[in-house]
């Protein structure tokens, strides 16, 4: 212990300038934290984010599209490719979202308890979920605008229209991540997620219009589609990707999006607070 | 209410928290001025950590008036937040960053500049003699290091109040006093420190003033000194048998200094003068297997409050 060590003097004098008083903006360091820890893996994330693109368009789009157009000419007179592409751009969007909002967010209330750490602080619970919900948006709409980049080099969409499928697809995948965190928060283990995965997130993959339109399904699991986001965003997407969009119905798609994000955020912000603050 | 620049900064009314059925915190009363280095002492499960989550104004207080700087959490919880330094009895930092990496994301959190938090951490790592550490990772730092970046971090706010729950658990002696020096240069720059520790030693190295804490109440209060007066006798006999049960012996010595307590593995003789109470002991023919001299401590006290050792 050497004495010449020196020693800070956290104790203000009345002349040293006044303590930052707490902002409003107090959710910025919160995102800038996710970001910090997201440097150390990006390499490996990015990657994955251009592999899975591809693997989908090669598989369905062009492997099983072939098949498709060939037996049956296409969906409704559309290319498969044009038709399956835009559906499983929102359907990525809900893949990311699940895979951000699960562990991620399990392990900063359980096990490395980021939250608590950062709850001892000015910050607040509504700032720990803009801030880690922002991240969430951040991932999504990378791995979105990568997917629509790669997704058209093998000639995916039928318009540039689908440039608006970008913001949609991102409100899609945060339509899945708010309430996942919600639902997180009340989470023991990782047990939850497996469920979560297999009963919900799977199914609705499958039938929510993204390979087959859902007129196709029995009449009585339609509603199911129509009230989960999945369905919204496949049928905006498509509807913009294939030239002619019905702006009206891409318009009560997002309001759908913006209702089941907001009904999320107010229940994240009940279990994060019922969790976080005992 | 109080003035918030006056020098009572914390202070507590029937103070309670219930879990439930459980209660954890059972109306106790304390007040913190500037300066000073105030303790809660008891074993674990006393309520010392509920107390210390309230003071930290990060879990709502069931019962009771609680202030800080004059102020209530329950309204003003992010602005006392702000003049808080708080050091979680779990290390709750990043393991995958790296330390400096920890410093300046915890400074964000109060609002500071990327260069203010910056040149503070540059100063902090210097404190928690980690500067040559900087760029490493925390995950296998070891647990003295992880505990002095958390203090470190803790002082990135430049706070008025220093929390420190358990702050040496588990950490062996070397650690635990490179620590306590880390903590007593703070407390010489006029720090105030608010701790808990079920460690006796510590509670007498570091608070000038501390509360005994046992099943949720304050049973007694005041400096390590003033309790070991008030509750214990300057020196205590310790006496080992070659027995399984103790409690006869017991009967053999009674009379012998003020007063006997039996504990499992040995008896305690407490007198003024333990040498003369050994002597006694000697001259009615009694062979203990050891015998020893030593002052009281805190441990005595609590012994003597509660019937039970601290860390059992």
């Amino acid at each position: 212990m050497s004495a010449s060590v020196s020693t800070p003097n956290p104790q203000p004098t009345p002349t040293s300038t006044p303590q930052p008083t707490p902002g409003p903006a107090l959710w910025r360091p919160v995102f800038g934290c996710w970001v910090t820890v997201y440097k150390r893996t990006w390499l490996g994330s990015v990657f994955g984010r251009f592999l899975s693109p591809l693997l989908f368009v090669l598989s369905m789009g062009l492997g099983l599209g072939s098949l498709v157009d060939k037996s049956a000419g296409g969906v409704g007179g559309v290319p498969y490719l044009h038709f399956v592409v835009p559906g499983i751009l929102a359907a990525q969007a809900m893949w990311v979202a699940m895979g951000e909002s699960t562990y991620q967010v399990l392990g900063a209330i359980r096990w490395n308890m980021k939250y608590q750490a950062m709850l001892a602080t000015p910050i607040g619970i509504d700032d720990i979920l803009l801030g880690h919900l922002t991240y969430v948006a951040m991932q999504v709409t990378g791995a979105t605008a990568i997917f629509v980049g790669v997704a058209a080099l093998f000639g995916s969409f039928g318009s540039w229209w689908v440039l608006l499928a970008l913001p949609i697809t991102v409100l899609t995948g945060m339509a899945f991540a708010v309430p996942i965190f919600a639902f997180t928060a009340t989470q023991e283990g990782d047990g939850g997620f497996n469920i979560l995965f297999r009963f919900i997130i799977t199914p609705l993959f499958l039938f929510s219009g993204t390979f087959f339109p859902i007129d196709q399904l029995p009449a009585f699991l339609r509603p199911i589609a129509w009230v989960t986001p999945l369905w919204h965003g496949v049928d905006a997407n498509r509807s913009l990707a294939l030239g002619s969009p019905d702006l009206v119905g891409v318009l009560g798609h997002t309001a759908y999006l913006l209702f089941v994000i907001a009904i999320g955020g107010l229940l994240a912000r009940h279990t994060f607070t019922k969790r976080l603050v005992v | 209410m109080t003035d918030p620049d006056s020098d009572l900064l914390l202070q507590a009314t029937g103070l309670t928290k219930t879990f439930g059925n459980f209660t954890a915190v059972d109306g106790i009363d304390f007040a913190v001025q500037r300066g000073e280095s105030f303790g809660f002492l008891g074993p674990n499960g006393a309520g010392k950590s509920s107390t210390m989550k309230m003071v930290g104004c990060v879990s709502p207080v069931t019962g009771g008036v609680l202030r800080l700087f004059g102020q209530d959490p329950a309204t003003h919880g992010p602005q006392i937040r702000a003049r808080l330094g708080v050091v979680p009895q779990k290390d709750t930092l990043d393991e995958e960053l790296t330390v400096q990496e920890n410093l300046w994301i915890y400074g964000r959190y109060f609002g500071l500049s990327r260069s203010e938090v910056r040149s503070r951490a540059t100063e902090l790592l210097d404190f928690a003699q980690l500067e040559d550490r900087a760029r490493s990772k925390v995950e296998p730092l070891s647990g003295g290091m992880k505990r002095r970046l958390t203090i470190a971090r803790s002082l990135i706010s430049r706070p008025e109040i220093l929390l420190l729950d358990e702050p040496t658990a588990g950490l062996d002696p070397q650690a635990r006093h490179a620590l306590w020096d880390r903590l007593f240069r703070l407390k010489r720059n006029g720090v105030t420190l608010v701790l808990t520790t079920h460690y006796m030693d510590e509670a007498e190295q570091l608070c000038d003033r501390l509360v005994v804490m046992d099943h949720g109440k304050i049973v007694a209060q005041g400096s390590p000194r003033s309790l070991i007066t008030e509750f214990s006798t300057r020196e205590v006999l310790e006496l080992r048998f070659d027995t399984d049960d103790h409690a006869h012996h017991g009967d053999a010595i009674a009379g012998i200094g003020e007063r006997i307590e039996v504990l499992p593995d040995r008896l305690l003789v407490y007198a003024e003068d333990g040498d003369a109470a050994a002597a006694a002991v000697h001259l009615r023919g009694i062979q203990p297997m050891s015998s020893l001299v030593r002052r009281s401590t805190l441990e005595d006290v609590f012994l003597h409050l509660t019937g039970r050792t601290l860390v059992d």
